[in-house]
């Protein structure tokens, strides 16, 4: 069957995080380069601030400012750094108990090799030149140096944007790799299960009901019927296709289970639920072991299906 | 054996597009505050905090359960985190009941939210992975094409659509909680509005929505230290299927049919439509009334649009559905289906305000998810089930 497929997939998004009423007062310190802990009920100082204590869970509104200066308590060292951390240099994560604070924040600290870091270490915030409030605005700790300048005052920071970029390795199951490399081919191959005899297009690997791998291919010609559809008209960020666009439920001759594709060749409002349609292919030269290789379907010259022949796939 | 266990209190937030001016904490505690004190509970009585939220890929916050632990008041104590799709408030419920029924703990709190205006749900429900064809256009684009085949499975006339939006949105406007508020809405002004996925419109469609809602949730002996109204849990139930097999029944889930005559028979219940009097149904998208008052067993198949033709799921109505103005109105998508089981709760409590109906003795909450694949569902009385 030979190996499954991979290919890379990426998502991201720049989330947009409102801060409330102590995150809020925290990320404006941090633009004025100063850092700012909660009060807990017990008395001990967090930095970085919290919202809720955790012993009362009472929120908490008694905002103190602690140094920028403080102890390495514990760390770790961070030879290969990934893209977005705080330093594109080896460096070290630590909890740092910043003077007047009584519980430890973790950042990233600037020393260079892990010979230069212990237990115990004084350490000083490194400001980022650019004041955008948020926590990035400490670019890290490091052996301390001259006493801070202090910040220019700035306006209440109310939100944050926090871009969350998603990397994966996506895989194929076997079964669903022997349809793509079919596609590459020309061919579009579904798989039935051995115990319920239902033909899936694509193969998912193992049949959902039965839970077996498929394996036996079963060639198909590419004429199908629509079952339903919907006209997209709303656009949204990431879409791939220009709105208007029908999308259609369709079954394939020879397959058990509706598929997804895009209808074209004739006015949105003239498709209809049982229309008989037939696959159109890209360009050879354009194939990839892709679904994408047939661009759409097309009305098919041929009689609408009858309801009672896809009823059972609505 | 199950033991009995009942809603001491709920609460929710003013639910809205955005609300900046709370973090996703206190966004939480604002429910958990007012369930609270509706429920009599101070922290100290609180055993153990069961926490509901749809894909973390909405916030962008991975098991955000963790950093919410002091928020949430589970610091020192059980803490779980429920995930099935849409339908996680109804699971979340179902198993913080769980843990009161099974005797394990005397009093839960059960927290859902979303915050929506973090992040873009269309966006996140439209994922496309290598191999597979970019097709993906959100919740509606994924439920319409169900709604014409149930449209043309049932012959329900194209209107029933519109009908639902006007009467959830006119509930909703009772409702000091809903987001939107419409008492003006028209058949004519929701057949106007743009249509989106056809044959969604605009305005059969709910909105995205920041919010949180909270439950407590108590055994016999909290319930009956109360002095105020308890919503009594009289059966619940969930049930799982696919996303996609070969004769999946996209619009009369099995699923959801076994779920209900599971509750249906534990409740004692055996006529539905007599016996119940409110409920409060996942309907995001107008056509879903119908669909799921069949799916549930209210109507037999392929006339559930009647009722509703008939005026029979306004409040006043045979079955008032929705009476809170449902989905429709307020869709924190983590939170919607917690939202339904408390406001069947408060239907029984008799604490539903200007959306009371009137002598609401027995309720039902649900709330299905993904695509069609999970099913929560639960009974709640004004009086113990004998």
């Amino acid at each position: 069957m030979g190996m499954p497929l991979q290919a890379p997939m990426e998502i991201s998004f720049d989330y947009t995080r409102s801060l409330g009423p102590v995150l809020g007062p925290f990320m404006t310190a941090l633009a004025e380069r100063r850092i700012l802990g909660s009060r807990g009920s017990d008395g001990r100082v967090h930095a970085p601030a919290i919202e809720y204590d955790p012993v009362t869970f009472e929120p908490l509104t008694e905002l103190v400012e602690v140094a920028s200066t403080g102890t390495v308590l514990s760390w770790s060292w961070m030879p290969d750094p990934f893209d977005g951390q705080p330093l594109d240099r080896p460096f070290a994560w630590a909890l740092i108990l910043l003077d007047g604070a009584d519980t430890p924040m973790l950042h990233a600290v600037d020393a260079g090799s892990p010979e230069n870091i212990s237990t115990g270490m004084r350490v000083q915030a490194r400001w980022a030149a650019a004041r955008t409030g948020s926590i990035r605005d400490i670019e890290c700790f490091a052996e301390p140096g001259e006493p801070d300048e202090p910040g220019e005052r700035v306006e209440p920071v109310t939100m944050v944007t926090t871009p969350i970029r998603l990397r994966y390795q996506h895989s194929a199951s076997p079964q669903e790799s022997a349809y793509l490399r079919a596609l590459a081919e020309g061919r579009l191959v579904a798989q039935r299960c051995p115990a319920c005899t239902k033909v899936y297009l694509p193969p998912r690997g193992a049949c959902p009901t039965c839970g077996v791998p498929t394996e036996e291919e079963v060639e198909l010609t590419g004429t199908a019927t629509v079952t339903t559809f919907c006209i997209v008209n709303v656009p949204f960020p990431g879409q791939r296709t220009k709105p208007p666009y029908v999308y259609a439920s369709i079954v394939v001759d020879g397959t058990d289970i509706p598929m997804l594709h895009l209808i074209l060749g004739c006015p949105a409002d003239e498709v209809r639920m049982g229309m008989r349609v037939e696959a159109v292919w890209k360009p050879q030269e354009q194939w990839g072991m892709s679904p994408e290789n047939i661009d759409h379907f097309r009305p098919a010259d041929e009689p609408d299906a009858p309801f009672e022949s896809y009823a059972h796939h609505l | 054996m199950k033991l009995q266990a009942a809603v001491l209190g709920t609460g929710q937030t003013h639910h809205t597009t955005r609300r900046t001016d709370v973090s996703i904490a206190g966004l939480c505690r604002e429910a958990i505050d007012r369930a609270m004190a509706d429920a009599e509970t101070s922290w100290d009585q609180i055993d153990a905090v069961v926490l509901g939220k749809a894909p973390d890929l909405f916030e962008g916050v991975m098991m955000p359960e963790l950093f919410l632990a002091d928020a949430i008041g589970a610091t020192g104590k059980p803490l779980l985190r429920v995930h099935t799709a849409g339908s996680v408030g109804g699971a979340t419920g179902i198993v913080a009941s769980s843990l009161v029924r099974s005797g394990v703990h005397k009093r839960v709190l059960a927290i859902a939210f979303e915050k929506q205006s973090e992040s873009n749900a269309m966006w996140a429900l439209s994922i496309n992975p290598p191999f597979t064809m970019p097709l993906g256009a959100g919740a509606g684009g994924y439920f319409a094409p169900h709604m014409r085949a149930y449209i043309r499975r049932s012959g329900a006339p194209q209107h029933i659509g519109a009908m639902v939006a006007v009467k959830d949105r006119r509930n909703g406007s009772r409702n000091p909680f809903a987001h939107l508020r419409q008492p003006d809405i028209t058949m004519e002004s929701v057949q106007a509005s743009p249509m989106l996925w056809d044959p969604i419109r605009m305005d059969e469609t709910c909105p995205s929505s920041d919010g949180a809602c909270a439950m407590v949730i108590g055994d016999v002996a909290a319930a009956k230290a109360s002095s105020r109204p308890v919503a009594w849990i009289h059966a619940t139930a969930m049930r799982t299927e696919a996303t996609f097999f070969a004769g999946k029944d996209h619009v009369n889930p099995q699923a959801g049919r076994d779920a209900a005559a599971a509750l249906w028979k534990d409740a004692g219940i055996t006529d539905p439509l007599k016996e119940i009097d409110a409920a409060e149904i996942y309907v995001p998208f107008s056509w879903f009334e119908p669909m799921w008052l069949e799916n549930l067993g209210f109507a037999p198949d392929g006339t559930g649009w009647k009722l509703t033709e008939a005026g029979d799921t306004e409040i006043g109505g045979r079955l008032p559905v929705n009476p809170s103005g449902g989905v429709m109105c307020s869709n924190p998508i983590g939170a919607s289906g917690l939202l339904r089981f408390a406001e069947a709760a408060m239907q029984v409590m008799g604490r539903a305000g200007d959306h009371q109906v009137p002598d609401a003795r027995k309720a039902l909450g649900h709330a299905y998810g993904g695509g069609s694949q999970f099913f929560s569902m639960w009974v709640v009385g004004a009086a113990p089930l004998a």
